[in-house]
């Protein structure tokens, strides 16, 4: 009946040697980070850190040689990931493109694509952003309308992305267009490529989230050129290869570790020892941690394996996005304290940050609704 | 999964899924013993999992034991399976001969004691234990005290006990166990790192594969009759609000299990303190939220005592309070971390144990 299975992840014993090497190289590198910088953790975009990961061989790490990578194995990868989350590193500078837009590119791009964009991803140089939502098409994501028509030697794009995390900043983005209009078929004519996000005719404008922060834009396309050689795939085979990169997207240890530090911000102020409520309240959320770590092991090890833990990821993401969501709640019932911006204790701040940005967690990667529909599915239920 | 888990896995599910049927499970409930049942879970070598094969056991791991125990969940199995596997285990461990027969654990309340006593030339046992699983039923009940200052592991006869029977809301006997000097039939200081509240602890473990086994079995339950009930026309699981609901309780299987099985690894490689009291709490808030879940899907239906539903959600009911709930093993497990201190933290989850 339930479809999906999730076995007991095991870590080798390279990942582990490997763990201690990430560790201190992280204790170095963020022995000045406060709480609220270390909960920050995706929203910092640092790209001397991202290349110094880089130079570790920590990005592009199961990638063959030839294009930069490592050919380490998925599991040695989980551990660079889990622990650099855990610190709460700056990582958005090449996070995007080691989880998604890389491995995309391995897979469905070109030989010269491969050739120019992997090695200098793997380098921690090239950022990426993701170019799917618009402003009609959010989790009906194939209802997209921004075109790229043939133009001679390439496309030419008009339209609007929404929701584009840091492309005000990153080099590139890999962009879902329509190259085919089909009102009865709309999983059709759907076309990825590659966007220098410097080409004339891309305007990329700022939307500030309600934290006061601009991390997202609006990205405006107006009879820009894309050229041939930057096609991603065969055209019209968008839709099989976004699926299969939100697969990518929603694999990771990402999905349940963005309330960490508030978590070891309520354990310091509960104490050596804690009364009985907060032992409680502590132990509870430290029992859900423990489990969601081994659940995205699982799907890590599955990765491994060569299996396709799509519905397993999905699981792993809609309990984590849950539990995330749910510690700032938990810490406010607890504790009489308010949140604040920039004022206050750590405790506060990490309060204050993670409360305002607990509603992304079930947006971000597909909504917890698309994701239940997918878990759905492979109940057998449609 | 290994030769050994692919065979138990395959015997207990066709066992218990042909003999553990609707009058077996209702005449239990009356009270009656299933003795057929147990003669077969016997003959099949399902009842020592953890006991060498020198001593007549299969000779296997926690790892194995999972998969009998968390079936012993998943099919509502009125028997002390459980509690046989963990007092086996614990005789062997400490060298001891494993008696046939169904046994129990006591004492199993928090700041209870049976006390081991040397009087009249031999070693007795004084003290009451209440709400000791299937202690009417149980032909030994295997205690764990201090004695000497040492944890020390003892078997009874529970003949020996002055019984008053009571159940839990599953209607499993858990009756009150009373001893005034009964004679200790062998005792011996249990094995290195058995702690003395290891009946607490591994209780918990065992609870915890079982309540796993129960999820599963109501989200099976659930989906397939979203499936079959139409309403408005269709099956109703097409209606996305029932959807969403058994996704919601997927994942809470899903932890559960994992949980759960991640107790059972850690028991073999030694120390499975932290897993335990993760699992307990973890399962536990799984069970209420799965079992909740299931009955809403299964409608007025699922709430009658006709339908299986319910010989399953009363087990998980039951078995998230026994052995310590959620809040107590939540407590420990608070406290054990917050002494460590938040930088301890990470690096204990990530632990290699």
């Amino acid at each position: 009946m339930p479809t999906f299975h999730f076995e007991l992840g095991e870590l080798p014993p390279a990942a582990e040697a490997l763990r201690a090497e990430v560790r201190e190289f992280l204790r170095a590198e963020l022995d000045e980070h406060t709480p609220v910088q270390r909960v920050r953790s995706w929203g910092g975009f640092d790209r001397e850190f991202s290349r110094k990961m880089g130079a570790r061989g920590w990005i592009g790490m199961t990638w063959p040689k030839r294009y930069g990578g490592h050919d380490r194995s998925a599991l040695e990868r989980y551990v660079v990931l889990e622990e650099t989350l855990a610190a709460g590193a700056p990582v958005s500078a090449h996070w995007v493109a080691d989880r998604q837009s890389g491995p995309l590119l391995l897979r469905f791009g070109t030989e010269t694509q491969r050739q120019r964009f992997l090695p200098a991803i793997a380098r921690g140089e090239l950022a990426f952003a993701i170019g799917m939502s618009e402003p009609d098409s959010g989790s009906d994501l194939a209802s997209i309308r921004t075109r790229a028509e043939r133009v001679a030697e390439g496309y030419r794009v008009n339209g609007t992305k929404v929701w584009t995390s840091n492309a005000h900043i990153s080099d590139y983005m890999i962009a879902l267009f329509r190259t085919h209009h089909d009102a009865a078929k709309k999983h059709e004519g759907l076309t990825q490529f590659l966007v220098d996000t410097k080409s004339p005719g891309v305007t990329i404008n700022p939307i500030i989230d309600l934290r006061g922060a601009h991390h997202f834009n609006m990205v405006v396309f107006e009879d820009a050129f894309v050229p041939d050689d930057m096609r991603v795939g065969d055209e019209g085979a968008g839709w099989k290869q976004v699926t299969t990169e939100l697969a990518f997207e929603r694999s990771g240890p990402e999905r349940y570790l963005s309330s960490l530090a508030l978590i070891l911000e309520l354990i310091r102020e509960v104490g050596k020892v804690p009364g009985e409520r907060a032992a409680v309240v502590v132990g509870r959320l430290v029992a859900h941690l423990a489990t969601l770590r081994q659940m995205s092991l699982s799907v890590a090890g599955m990765l491994e394996a060569g299996q396709n833990p799509n519905l397993e990821a999905a699981v792993v993401k809609d309990v984590g996005t849950t539990f995330e969501q749910e510690v700032p709640e938990v810490v406010h019932a607890l504790l009489s304290v308010e949140p604040t911006i920039d004022t206050g204790t750590h405790l506060q701040q990490v309060l204050g940050y993670l409360t305002q940005s607990a509603p992304s967690f079930s947006l971000r990667g597909g909504t917890r609704e698309i994701l239940r529909g997918i878990i759905a599915r492979g109940l057998g239920l449609r | 999964m290994n030769e050994l888990r692919t065979i138990l896995s395959d015997v207990v599910t066709r066992l218990f899924a042909e003999r553990v049927t609707r009058e077996l499970s209702e005449a239990a409930e009356r009270g009656g013993w299933p003795a057929a049942l147990w003669q077969a879970v016997e003959e099949n070598g399902l009842t020592l999992p953890l006991v060498p094969e020198a001593k007549g056991g299969a000779g296997g791991t926690w790892g194995d034991a999972y998969v009998v125990v968390s079936a012993v969940g998943r099919h509502a199995v009125p028997l002390p399976l459980p509690e046989t596997i963990v007092a086996s285990w614990l005789l062997a461990e400490a060298g001891l001969e494993v008696p046939a027969g169904p046994l129990t654990v006591a004492p199993t309340q928090r700041d209870e004691r049976l006390r081991l006593v040397r009087r009249d030339g031999g070693v007795r046992l004084d003290g009451t234990a209440a709400r000791v699983p299937w202690g009417r039923a149980a032909e030994h009940v295997v205690v764990v005290d201090e004695a000497d200052g040492r944890v020390t592991v003892a078997l009874v006869a529970a003949g020996d006990a002055r019984v008053t029977p009571d159940t839990n809301i599953a209607r499993e006997p858990r009756d009150a166990l009373a001893f005034a000097g009964a004679p200790v039939l062998a005792a011996a200081p249990a094995a290195a790192g058995v702690p003395r509240d290891a009946l607490r602890l591994y209780g918990a473990l065992v609870r915890a594969a079982q309540m796993a086994g129960g999820l599963e079995a109501v989200l099976g339950l659930a989906t397939r009759y979203a499936t079959e009930r139409r309403q408005f026309g269709k099956p109703i699981g097409q209606f996305q609000s029932i959807q969403q609901n058994l996704a919601v309780l997927a994942g809470q299987a899903a932890a559960a299990g994992i949980a759960a099985a991640n107790a059972f690894r850690a028991a073999d490689r030694g120390d499975c303190w932290f897993e335990t009291a993760v699992a307990k709490v973890r399962v536990g808030e799984a069970a209420g939220v799965g079992a909740s879940i299931a009955h809403q899907v299964h409608g007025a239906i699922g709430f009658t005592y006709e339908h299986q539903l319910q010989f399953v959600t009363r087990r998980l009911w039951s078995w998230r309070a026994e052995f310590g709930g959620e809040s107590e093993w939540a407590a420990l497990l608070g406290r054990s971390v917050a002494e460590r201190g938040a930088e301890t933290l990470w690096p204990l989850l990530t632990a290699l144990r």
